[in-house]
């Protein structure tokens, strides 16, 4: 456990050598990138190997950071953080696969890439509320100019649009937590500080601060009707910012709704709760409906990704420890399969045949051409449609599951989702990868090969959707006991209305 | 009164250093320098931040504490950390001295840049209306002058020809202010005054002064309404002189503002963090406070003039800045101290990158900082820490002084007040200011250069300056504590 930590310090060190050795030889950037995620993977791993899974945040490091504030350096970690935690181990890793062949720029590349992943770690291990604001903008603004510089179609607009949306998100995330601060009269900022001083505010208070905070993470996790940055910020993004983008970073949004505003507002979180939840199902059919006629092969995954995110704030809205334990897996589910998902589409599709329009791709016999692009997309299709075998179909069932405890209405308009799900995922793999082509002119279009960073990539994320399909208890194992915690306690039992 | 002039002398060392410097870098140059061109540039330069050091150790070493000579002066930590940080903008906006080319009387910047010090390091310790007349009206003289230098661009001129007449104009409402002020309570120094005022409540002629000093600061401050010459300065008048007017200048006139109202007229605030609103500055401050945030940041969005982007971009801070003014009276003037010093460190690189670009040629559009990752990554690198501090990113240090301000902002009455629903404006608004900041990296960073861009070959005294600010920027925003624990 005590490793985690050293995530953060790794990312951030490795982005400056990564920097630095960027200004030398392309090549070293990308190694110095590889060993850095590794070694970001491997500490996660390692700590897991130790974790004790326990009904409570346990301290890694709470040293006084700013005492005039009352201001903390407090990282502490449970089940929730760490499987998310060994999750962006893994996009990381193999995002860095996946981007083997930027060929522009890449020791500035790798260098925003892992300030973000440094990022992203930070807002998972921290305890306290300034320093979890610190990462999570620490994890936006690389964003603009991974996207703006590397990516692909309008890709400054994109950019713009969605670093704006997540700032503004977090602008409301600040104003929420300092009014928080403010009506503690100045208490500090730990989390379980805020949440024992939120017990005296009013109840006016409490709905107000809850719906600044709850909105503004839920903007970073494409909650409907703030999710349009989602589908033209993924489609503008070279792949390895679209895997970690929906990979982890819209996590990063859901992550603070159950971290920080739901356990700190119980009171505005269950006056709120009927909304939240009508809004994550409008998000998962709405989302699900668009991604069905879409003609770019990316927006298909794009609109996907809000409506599986739709999952996971249903999940949180229902308010039980078996829906909540649900997102969470459902978190880590999407992660990897989104990954996957853009990884064919962008890396393995786009970059060969320099288009994504479905209605071109359709006359490519692409299954002959790339088969392997072919097998890996079908797969993670079916994993992304949650069938059995797959991560996604633990996730989405204990999600309904849990949903149904609270309000069987909200489980079955969800459980429509599913079925949209299953339509456009099938529509775009059947478009795509074997579509009718009438005279076969297979030297008509010479891709190259697969290489074998995409394979590995591919196969490490393949492997972790099917072990987590096979046996989710590795991960709900670690998030169950950490959904028992006192500080989730006053949600789950006086929330559910 | 009994007057001591030993302390007032000991009180006045690094004025007094810094006027000496700047008469032996006149002194050096006619004798000397003048007769060696090749030098003339780097002796002035050396001289010039030389005496400025020695004012700097001399500020940090104040020997005594307290009100000095029948209270003209307060030497106490508000002082002695302006001081420094003053001097030490002072320094980086030295170092970047235009090439021989375009300044050719370098000791006679350098000097008049020392009087600026001068008037600047006067008006940290100013404690009597009179000396807060004089501190504030040598700095900007000296100012005036310092936007017209550069001979060769009528911009200059138009420059310094309208920051003379609106600052003229403010400095005649101040001193108007002050008269009032005096013949109400008929005493020239703050301590007295608030004795007074307390005793006396409010009248329509107290109102009247404190409109006048409030203009006159607004003025000073480039706040709306009143900022309409901000944007012409800063675009005509050369590099360093602008960025010492966007810096040092306000970290100055910042907290000779609120020593003015808190000590001075602080029986006099009115209450606003709770409804209903009583009368007094405090109100005034708020909405002017108001209106620059509005103005500053959505002007800013139709600029494509990088200078005139950065004037609108000091409305808006000053906007923030007036809510760090309010709320010293609660909790002590270090959050606002430290947004305007790490501020100016961070408006003084942008003018720095600016200033290395104009030697190579134009500086003035977004688009002439087009590609400059690719003419020099040293420069793209440094503006992408100033930029990105100015638009409040964490870990930088404009991240860390926008929070402070805020929370202390929403700790006077929370959102129960308007105060605190201009801090919440504040924080939206930081918002739209990333889409414009944003549009300046875009071209810095993401842009590739026009097909005539050449290199940058970057001077060192303005590598070393860059360097300095840049890294106590990341610094000073990962451990707020070195100031804050100050105070």
């Amino acid at each position: 456990m005590n490793a985690l930590p050293c995530t953060i310090y790794v990312a951030f060190t490795g982005a400056l050598l990564a920097l630095v050795a960027g200004a030398r030889s392309a090549q070293a950037a990308r190694v110095v990138a590889l060993l850095t995620a590794l070694t970001v993977w491997g500490l996660t791993l390692y700590a897991a190997s130790g974790f004790v899974p326990a009904a409570a945040l346990q301290d890694l490091i709470n040293i006084p950071w700013i005492p005039e504030l009352g201001i903390r350096y407090h990282l502490a970690a449970d089940g929730i953080s760490l499987t998310l935690l060994v999750l962006t181990g893994l996009a990381a890793t193999t995002g860095v696969l996946f981007s083997w062949n930027i060929g522009e720029r890449v020791g500035e590349f790798f260098a925003l890439y892992l300030a973000l992943i440094g990022g992203v770690c930070g807002v998972f291990l921290s305890a306290d509320a300034f320093a979890l604001f610190v990462f999570y903008e620490i994890a936006i603004v690389p964003k603009y100019f991974l996207i703006a510089n590397w990516g692909s179609t309008n890709r400054e607009y994109g950019a713009m649009k969605l670093v704006l949306y997540s700032f503004a998100g977090s602008a409301l995330v600040l104003a929420g937590v300092l009014w928080a601060y403010a009506a503690a009269d100045g208490a500090g900022f730990g989390l379980a500080q805020l949440a024992e001083a939120a017990t005296r505010f009013t109840h006016v208070q409490q709905l107000g601060m809850f719906a600044l905070v709850f909105t503004g993470f839920a903007v970073l996790a494409g909650m409907f009707p703030f999710h349009t940055w989602a589908p033209t910020g993924h489609v503008a993004a070279p792949t390895a910012a679209s895997m970690l983008l929906a990979g982890v970073v819209m996590k990063l949004g859901a992550y603070g709704c159950l971290r920080v505003a739901m356990p700190l507002f119980p009171v505005g979180f269950a006056f709120f709760q009927p909304a939240i939840a009508w809004l994550a199902i409008a998000g998962i059919l709405y989302a699900g409906f668009v991604a069905l006629v879409q003609e770019d092969f990316k927006f298909v995954i794009g609109y996907s990704s809000v409506s599986h995110m739709g999952f996971v704030l249903l999940g949180l809205a229902a308010a039980n420890a078996t829906a909540a334990g649900g997102a969470v897996l459902q978190m880590f589910s999407h992660g990897v399969i989104a990954g996957l998902l853009f990884a064919v589409v962008g890396r393995m599709v786009y970059e060969r045949t320099h288009t994504r329009q479905l209605a071109d791709l359709r006359a490519m016999p692409l299954h002959r051409l790339i088969p392997f692009a072919a097998v890996v997309f079908v797969l993670a299709g079916l994993a992304s449609m949650g069938l059995p075998g797959f991560s996604g179909f633990p996730a989405e069932l204990t999600i309904l599951v849990g949903t149904w405890q609270t309000r069987p209405l909200w489980a079955l308009a969800a459980a429509g989702g599913v079925l949209v799900a299953a339509a456009f995922t099938l529509r775009a793999i059947q478009v795509s990868f074997f579509g009718k082509v009438e005279r076969v002119e297979v030297n008509a279009h010479h891709l190259p090969p697969i290489t074998w960073p995409e394979k590995a990539g591919a196969l490490l994320l393949l492997g972790a959707t099917i072990y987590i399909g096979l046996c989710p208890d590795a991960l709900l194992d670690w998030i169950r006991p950490a959904l028992r915690s006192p500080l989730f306690h006053a949600l789950f039992t006086g929330g559910a209305s | 009164m009994k007057l001591d002039y030993a302390a007032l002398f000991n009180a006045l060392r690094p004025e007094a250093h810094l006027a000496l410097g700047a008469l032996l870098v006149l002194g050096f140059d006619i004798f000397w320098a003048r007769h060696r061109p090749a030098n003339r540039h780097h002796v002035a330069l050396a001289l010039g931040l030389l005496a400025l050091g020695l004012a700097a150790w001399k500020a940090v070493t104040p020997g005594g504490a307290g009100p000095v000579h029948g209270g003209m002066l307060m030497i106490d930590t508000l002082t002695v950390a302006t001081r420094a940080g003053v001097i030490g903008l002072a320094a980086l906006a030295l170092c970047l001295l235009p090439s021989p080319s375009r300044l050719r009387h370098p000791a006679e910047f350098v000097a008049i840049l020392l009087f600026a010090t001068t008037g600047f390091t006067l008006m940290a310790a100013a404690n009597q209306l009179l000396i807060v007349f004089l501190a504030v009206e040598l700095a900007s003289l000296s100012l005036y002058v310092l936007a017209g230098f550069d001979k060769t661009c009528p911009e200059s001129a138009e420059a310094a020809l309208k920051y003379f007449l609106f600052g003229g104009m403010s400095a005649a409402f101040l001193l108007f202010g002050f008269s009032l002020l005096y013949g109400l309570t008929g005493s020239l120094d703050l301590g007295g005054i608030a004795t007074q005022l307390a005793a006396q409540g409010p009248s329509p002629l107290l109102l009247v002064a404190l409109g006048m000093v409030l203009v006159a600061f607004g003025f000073k401050a480039a706040a709306a309404p009143f900022h309409l010459w901000a944007p012409d300065v800063y675009q005509g008048a050369p590099s360093p002189a602008a960025a010492l007017i966007a810096s040092a200048s306000k970290l100055a006139g910042l907290v000779v503002f609120t020593r003015l109202l808190w000590p001075g007229l602080g029986s006099t605030v009115g209450a606003i963090a709770h409804l209903p609103i009583t009368v007094g500055w405090a109100p005034v401050v708020a909405l002017v406070a108001g209106a620059s945030l509005l103005v500053g940041n959505i002007g800013a969005l139709a600029q494509s003039n990088v200078r005139r982007l950065l004037a609108y971009s000091a409305i808006a801070h000053a906007g923030a800045l007036l809510l760090g003014v309010i709320a010293a009276g609660r909790v002590g003037p270090a959050p606002l101290f430290y947004y305007a010093s790490t501020y100016g460190l961070a408006t003084v690189g942008a003018f720095g990158v600016l200033s290395v670009l104009e030697a190579t040629g134009p500086a003035q559009k977004l688009i002439d900082v087009a590609g400059l990752h690719q003419r020099s990554p040293l420069l793209a690198g440094c503006l992408a820490i100033f930029v990105l501090s100015l638009a409040g990113i964490p870990p930088l240090a404009g991240f860390f002084g926008k929070f402070a301000v805020f929370a202390a902002v929403l700790r006077l009455g929370g959102l129960a007040g308007p105060v605190g629903w201009l801090a919440i404006l504040a924080i939206a608004l930081s918002a739209v200011a990333l889409y414009y900041y944003l549009l300046i990296l875009k071209q810095a960073l993401v842009a590739r250069p026009a097909a005539e861009a050449a290199p940058v070959r970057v001077p060192l005294p303005a590598a070393l300056a860059l360097l300095i600010s840049a890294a106590l920027l990341v610094l000073l925003g990962v451990f707020p504590s070195w100031i804050l624990g100050l105070f």
